[in-house]
């Protein structure tokens, strides 16, 4: 079998919050695969082997922890998660990866974790793995009560603040805030790392162009075949009019220079935010 | 080579040869990008052919998103044909590409015929190419497309450009099944000189979110694929095989050993697997042994022999 194709074993799968089972969010333990390395900010290509041809994909999910177990982390929101939710200790999955694009590390660079949602899942591996979490600082926007997620992870080795959005003033309370924690870490030449739904990536994205922050984005994406071949989970690469090039400033894969769009599932999850059209 | 996969060979015989396949089992056009995706995954040279994604004169951009969506037993796509175009292609990706171990073919796509012709031309002259599919049947691209291969006239038409054009590459016309009599279609391209019929695309289908009363797709209507389709393709390939005279490689749902024998055992020279891959990124490569270890099983000498012979 291909190094990065593991069949791993359930250890357990943890609901997470208080309404437990209702909640929807799990934590799921799986067999560690023998990867030589991996990046946060990287995913798998999750399938349980009991999977007939009624689900035909495998599921992406982040990485949020390699340590003794792999350590994924998802919430039902459709028929794929909602399977996944039934798995039990010994059964049997086949997980592709470690795939695509990770997050930047820069040891001493002030750098700033945006996570909206279940955006928060990489940066638990992110600061776990950071080589100097004292540089780090979360803010966290989320919409269940935070016990439905991992944040405990980050209370003690970063500077961490969360943001229960109940209402549209909290949301806008929430981006106010980031919004400045942009601006301050763009004039210090920091590093803005995030995570979440389209939407919120869009007003970060937005934020970072407007403050000329080094920023990068973390994309979810509906996923087929998760090796850049079916091109169903593409996005647009920003193009200079003048070059026809990429407007990017950083080091980017040369398929985004060509001007079409191509998968997140190989070149990105993780993009430079000036490298990407988040526009419909 | 072990001596077990030796009897998986299989000759298409065509116009301007053989087309030789070391085994049966090929890739779906846009399921397998140009191959080289899939390298961390298997070795491309153990398998039969590969079959690239659709190829236009120039590149294109493909629909807006979201573009594809599971459904029970399938999944609908609507990528529009976004492709690097030839150029690119041959530059970059054939090159790259074990040619002299692999047959690779590129499939076609373009909006009229002359684009067709002038496609068929540049690639006849590509180094290593193994033969041309010619896609008549897209359900995705708002002009051309599935409308040359619902016409029978249209079909013929196409055909006999792609072939003047081919110089000796076997041409294979993909067929479509949203057309009433698929024979009808299938005659008409053997007639004007089709050297193999692949079959079949995907069938024209549509998902909608409840709740948010919104199609899935950006384009609303999608292809169908995968093991949905299957029984479909395989009426499709069993029609058509007894109509013409030329090979027809089966197309749809081929997800396991029993699959694939059951399309050759229907009338199929070889398959395609497609939605199969994003099941298990390795599903191309392991069918390979799959298949030979079932016609031990089944006591099937060779697949010469054994094609076709379902009684009815
Ligand atoms: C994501 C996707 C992209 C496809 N792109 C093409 C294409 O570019 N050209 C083509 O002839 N067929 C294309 N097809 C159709 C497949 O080659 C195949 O005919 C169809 O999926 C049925 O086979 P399957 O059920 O094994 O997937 C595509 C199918 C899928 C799922
Ligand atoms: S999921 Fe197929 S290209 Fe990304």
């Amino acid at each position: 079998m291909p190094a990065n194709i593991n069949t791993l074993t359930v250890v357990d799968l943890v609901p997470f919050g208080l309404e437990r089972e209702h909640g929807g969010f799990y934590a799921l333990r799986l067999s560690r695969p023998n990867w030589a390395d991996w990046t946060p900010g990287q995913f798998v290509m999750i399938r349980p082997e009991t999977w007939g041809p009624e689900l035909p994909w495998a599921r992406p999910l982040s990485i949020c922890m390699l340590s003794a177990d792999l350590i994924l982390f998802f919430q039902i929101v459709g028929r794929g998660s909602k399977r996944l939710a039934e798995l039990r200790h010994g059964d049997k999955v086949q997980v592709v990866g470690p795939l695509g694009t990770g997050f930047q590390v820069e040891k001493d660079t002030p750098t700033l974790l945006l996570a909206g949602g279940m955006g928060i899942v990489p940066f638990v591996g992110y600061v776990q793995r950071h080589p100097g979490p004292n540089a780090l600082s979360l803010l966290f926007g989320h919409r269940a009560p935070l016990e439905y997620y991992p944040f405990e992870h980050f209370d003690d080795k970063v500077e961490a603040r969360h943001f229960h959005e109940a209402g549209p003033e909290d949301l806008t309370l929430f981006l106010n805030t980031v919004d400045e924690r942009v601006a301050s870490y763009a004039a210090r030449n920091g590093l803005v790392l995030a995570c979440g739904p389209l939407p919120f990536l869009r007003a970060v994205q937005g934020m970072c162009l407007k403050h000329k922050a080094r920023a990068q984005l973390s994309l979810e994406s509906r996923m087929a075949c998760g090796a850049g071949a079916c091109l169903g989970c593409v996005v647009k690469p920003l193009l200079d009019e003048a070059s026809g090039r990429n407007r990017s400033a950083q080091d980017i894969p040369e398929q985004m220079h060509k001007g079409l769009p191509v998968p997140t599932c190989t070149c990105g999850p993780v993009f430079w935010a000036d490298s990407i059209d988040l526009k419909d | 080579m072990d001596k077990k996969l030796e009897r998986l060979r299989i000759n298409l015989p065509h116009a301007g040869g053989n087309l030789q396949l070391k085994n049966p089992v090929l890739t779906a056009s846009g399921t397998f990008g140009y191959g080289l995706e899939y390298t961390p995954y298997g070795n491309l040279t153990e398998l039969g052919g590969i079959v690239t994604k659709g190829l236009s004169l120039k590149p294109r951009p493909g629909n807006p998103m979201p573009r594809i969506a599971e459904t029970s037993c399938g999944m609908l796509n609507a990528i529009g044909l976004q492709n690097c175009g030839v150029e690119e292609f041959l530059k970059n990706c054939l090159p790259k590409l074990p040619v002299l171990d692999l047959p690779v073919i590129a499939n076609i796509y373009a909006h009229s015929l002359d684009d067709f012709a002038e496609l068929s031309g540049i690639l006849a002259d590509a180094p290593g190419l193994a033969g041309l599919e010619v896609n008549i049947s897209c359900p995705n691209v708002s002009c051309g497309g599935v409308l040359f291969g619902q016409n029978p006239r249209e079909a013929a038409r196409v055909t006999e450009a792609v072939k003047k054009k081919a110089k000796k590459l076997p041409v294979i016309v993909k067929l479509s099944p949203n057309v009433t009599d698929i024979t009808e279609i299938a005659k008409a391209c053997a007639e004007a000189g089709a050297d193999m019929l692949s079959c079949i695309n995907t069938l024209t289908g549509m998902a909608v979110d409840l709740v948010k009363r919104r199609p899935l797709l950006a384009n609303i209507t999608g292809g169908l694929s995968g093991p949905a389709i299957k029984p479909v393709a395989l009426r499709c390939v069993w029609q058509v095989a007894r109509a013409v005279n030329i090979p027809v490689i089966g197309i749809g749902g081929i997800s396991s050993a029993e699959d694939a024998l059951e399309f050759i055992m229907a009338g199929a020279y070889a398959v395609q697997i497609g939605t199969a891959n994003f099941r298990r990124p390795d599903r191309a490569f392991t069918l390979v042994r799959e298949i030979a270890d079932l016609m031990d099983k089944l006591d099937i000498e060779n697949l010469e022999s054994f094609r076709g012979s379902l009684q009815v």
